[in-house]
């Protein structure tokens, strides 16, 4: 198994604050890679400094091989990255077919790809010609991880998809995620509920203060309460 | 424009504006003067709506916009001055053309100098308002003052083409030739805008990108090229603003656009910062309410838009159909 994706010692300062302080992890080709961690850990900085968001002041990011460190953020995405912040990034005042077409390349949607992806989220056809603004939280997300799958791409990169949505609603998104993992879809996905972690992830990192505590497989970790609960501590109690 | 159900109350504003303006005045006046305030609404949004656009995408407060309406204006003097011999010739095609070539003489080379002006003064700003502020201020006091070196601190006169002179009678108002144009031009804008930003990728980006600039990037578009393109639209259009507010006042001075600048904002503010539909509604607006205002209280006419920008926005803080921006 290759790594697609490694991390080399990455720092990443915000304004005058040491955020991350010389993260190291790999995620391998055609696995579910799970990041995981308490609140202000360092998570979604990690994220947002892979995709040239935030940039890293020190170390290496490399992607196939390819240092990808000081690319600019549309370089980094064309190299075949999707990313979903924390936040969805949805364009409100667009319909949920504009907020699609945009992941797409000049030549518009493939149809075939397009009917499977609808297909774990039927709603979204429903209201196809609507502003995505006018969605409920749950199906901005499947819009969000939707447009994230509209095109192929070898890593797709998801920051909490599961964060305030209804049990229904994580359950599609955990079935669209298996699917994926079932295409050996390559994921990096940062997420608080460990029952989805434990379900989708193959491999497993664990971040504590800017910092990789643990990294290793998921089934080693959820076979293991006692290291469950020294690292994820109040964080696992709280959402498993 | 996307029209959610609650926005058609802001533009409800606009046949209540005119219903509300007609039982002051005799019906003939009342069609003159909403034909006015249309004609002047249409060239406040040609002027208005680069602004607006620019500062909804790139966040970029661009206080030299009135040096393009000036520059507009000027360069519309030249062209007509040089196709003299068309503009006063009878029949419809050689006064049409000379505006023509003096409208697309603007916008052209208002586009060139607008992407000139954002590779020098505009990229070195981004992200600081402060700084955005100061260079542009500055940018526009050095513009006033090559627009003087070139065409002189005079007052140059501008005759419209022959066939834009004089007026018609509708509804047993008298219509000025020009105001019609005015508002044909106007109107012929918003809808090749409309079409563009809502039929063609490159609109779809533009309206992506005036919400969420960081999530166009990350699926891979590089938006500073864009940012150019729509500075470069942005100033094309001051410049058609400015070539058709000069035949409107048919005198130019080098504070044409500078005198616009004030009523410009408050377009912008009034529609919403960002949204091309908000500055059209706004411009007619301000444009209905300076010539009702003007005819029946003429002191209270420049007044009379201030007092709309602060009802609007006591109704909307943000303007009549802002951009949510995240």
């Amino acid at each position: 198994m290759t790594d697609l994706l490694k991390l080399d010692a990455v720092h990443t300062h915000i304004g005058h604050y040491h955020i991350l302080h010389g993260v190291d992890f790999v995620v391998p080709e055609g696995e579910v890679t799970m990041l995981l961690g308490r609140n202000g850990a360092g998570k979604t900085t990690t994220l947002r400094t892979i995709m040239g968001l935030w940039r890293a002041s020190a170390g290496r990011i490399a992607f196939a091989g390819q240092d990808i460190t000081a690319l600019p953020t549309p370089d980094i995405a064309r190299l075949g990255i999707a990313y979903v912040p924390e936040s969805m990034g949805i364009f409100t005042q667009l319909t949920v077919r504009e907020n699609m077409l945009l992941a797409t390349g000049a030549s518009g949607f493939d149809s075939a790809r397009l009917d499977r992806v609808l297909a774990y989220f039927p709603i979204l056809r429903q209201k196809w010609n609507d502003a995505a603004g006018g969605l409920s939280g749950g199906q901005k997300q499947m819009l969000a991880v939707s447009r994230a799958m509209v095109e192929e791409r070898r890593l797709l990169i998801v920051d909490e998809p599961t964060k305030g949505l209804a049990p229904a609603v994580i359950g599609h998104l955990i079935e669209a995620f298996q699917a994926l993992k079932e295409a050996r879809t390559t994921i990096l996905l940062v997420e608080q509920n460990f029952h989805m972690a434990r379900s989708l992830g193959d491999g497993v990192a664990v971040m504590d203060d800017g910092r990789i505590v643990h990294a290793g497989r998921m089934a080693d970790l959820a076979a293991d309460e006692e290291l469950q609960a020294r690292l994820l501590g109040l964080s696992l109690a709280a959402h498993q | 424009m996307n029209l959610a159900k609650q926005d058609w109350a802001g533009l409800a504003l606009l046949p209540a504006l005119a219903l509300i303006a007609l039982p002051a005045m005799s019906l003939p006046t009342w069609i003159a003067l909403t034909v006015a305030g249309a004609a002047m609404g249409m060239m406040l949004f040609l002027m208005a709506t680069g602004l607006t656009l620019i500062f909804g995408l790139m966040d970029v407060l661009n206080f030299a916009h009135g040096a393009f309406i000036s520059l507009g204006a000027f360069l519309a003097v030249s062209v007509m001055g040089a196709l003299a011999g068309w503009a006063g010739a009878p029949g419809w095609l050689p006064g049409i053309a000379a505006l023509a070539a003096a409208v697309l003489a603007s916008a052209a080379i208002c586009a060139l100098l607008g992407a000139a002006f954002e590779f020098v003064i505009i990229r070195r700003v981004y992200g600081s308002h402060l700084q955005q502020i100061l260079m542009t201020v500055g940018g526009l006091i050095v513009a006033q003052q090559l627009l003087v070196a070139v065409w002189g601190a005079q007052p140059l006169p501008l005759a419209r083409p022959a066939v834009l002179r004089g007026s018609f009678v509708l509804g047993g108002a008298a219509i000025e030739t020009y105001r019609m144009a005015a508002v044909v031009l106007g109107l012929a804008v918003f809808a090749g805008l409309h079409l563009l930003l809502n039929r063609t990728r490159l609109g779809l980006l533009v309206r992506a990108g005036v919400e969420n600039r960081e999530m166009v990037e990350a699926l891979g578009y590089r938006i500073r090229r864009l940012f150019v393109l729509v500075f470069m639209a942005g100033t094309a259009l001051a410049g058609v603003g400015g070539a058709m507010w000069a035949g409107y006042q048919e005198m130019v001075t080098v504070a044409i656009g500078t005198d616009m600048t004030i009523l410009v904002f408050i377009v912008v503010i009034i529609g919403g910062l960002g949204s091309v539909g908000g500055c059209f509604t706004g411009a007619l607006l301000v444009g209905l309410t300076t010539n009702y205002v003007g005819f029946l209280a003429p002191k209270l006419a420049l007044g009379s838009t201030i007092a709309l920008l602060v009802v609007v926005l006591l109704w909307r803080p943000r303007g009549l159909f802002p951009v949510a921006r995240t």
